[in-house]
């Protein structure tokens, strides 16, 4: 049992994991049947996915030789910045009204991403004059 | 080491193959999604799936020219997603 055969395998096998979680992600982004439910199912095609074919590729260049570590960049990449655009993606949905509002906080008054001054709303009538009681610009 | 190297290609073909599959889910939820939130996460799921071709793709041909490629569409990919979520959340990119 060579290092090259058992390398070849372990990439086999992240190759086969990946492509698993890849498909369950996808098909759950097309079955589901909300908008925040549909949400958080490619989130396993972002992680876990791609981090298995990454981590292929690191094997695969360790079993022809030449090992390189640089696929880890990508990997920490796409694990830092998968939550914020899931962050961004959930504030249209709950902004544009298409999942159900989320239930009032215990202690504060409202949630951040809904709370904005009086003179920040945006009535589609008045869009051609300066809104009431807005501050100078400098 | 034949029988790991055709385990290798059938992995490969397994992989190219859901790769794909998830490329023409992904238009289909793109194409029907009601809301403009599926529709940025369809494209976000679409980029990331992109990105696994060209990593599979490295895989296949044994060669490690495809990291810059697939770094940038990682980078592309969130740049695009955050833009398209800002302009839909405030009605512009960059105030």
């Amino acid at each position: 049992m060579s290092i090259e055969m058992i390398t070849t395998y372990a990439t086999a096998l992240c190759l086969f994991i990946g492509s698993g979680f890849i498909l369950v992600g996808v098909i759950g982004l097309l079955k589901f049947n909300d908008p925040m439910t549909r949400l958080h199912a490619p989130t396993k095609v972002g992680t876990i996915g791609i981090g298995m074919l990454l981590l292929a590729s690191i094997f695969h260049s360790f079993s022809l030789g030449d090992s390189s570590m640089h696929e880890l960049l990508i990997m920490g990449f796409l694990f830092v910045t998968a939550p914020i655009s899931a962050n961004f993606i959930a504030k249209v949905s709950i902004h544009r009204k298409a999942c159900e509002t989320p239930p009032e906080p215990p202690r504060d008054d409202t949630w951040s991403t809904l709370n904005r001054p009086p003179h920040d709303e945006i009535v589609p009538d008045t869009l051609d004059s300066p809104p009431q009681g807005a501050p100078e610009k400098a | 080491m034949t029988n790991a190297l055709g385990l290798m290609d059938i992995a490969l073909i397994v992989t190219f193959v859901s790769l794909v599959t998830g490329q023409i889910l992904s238009m289909i939820r793109l194409v029907l999604g009601p809301t403009p939130g599926d529709r940025i996460l369809a494209l976000d799921t679409m980029v990331i799936n992109a990105l696994g071709l060209v990593v599979v793709l490295g895989i296949h041909q044994g060669v490690q020219i495809y990291f810059e490629v697939s770094l940038l569409i990682a980078m592309l990919g969130f740049v695009s997603t955050v833009a398209l979520a800002r302009f839909i959340l405030r009605g512009d990119i960059i105030e």
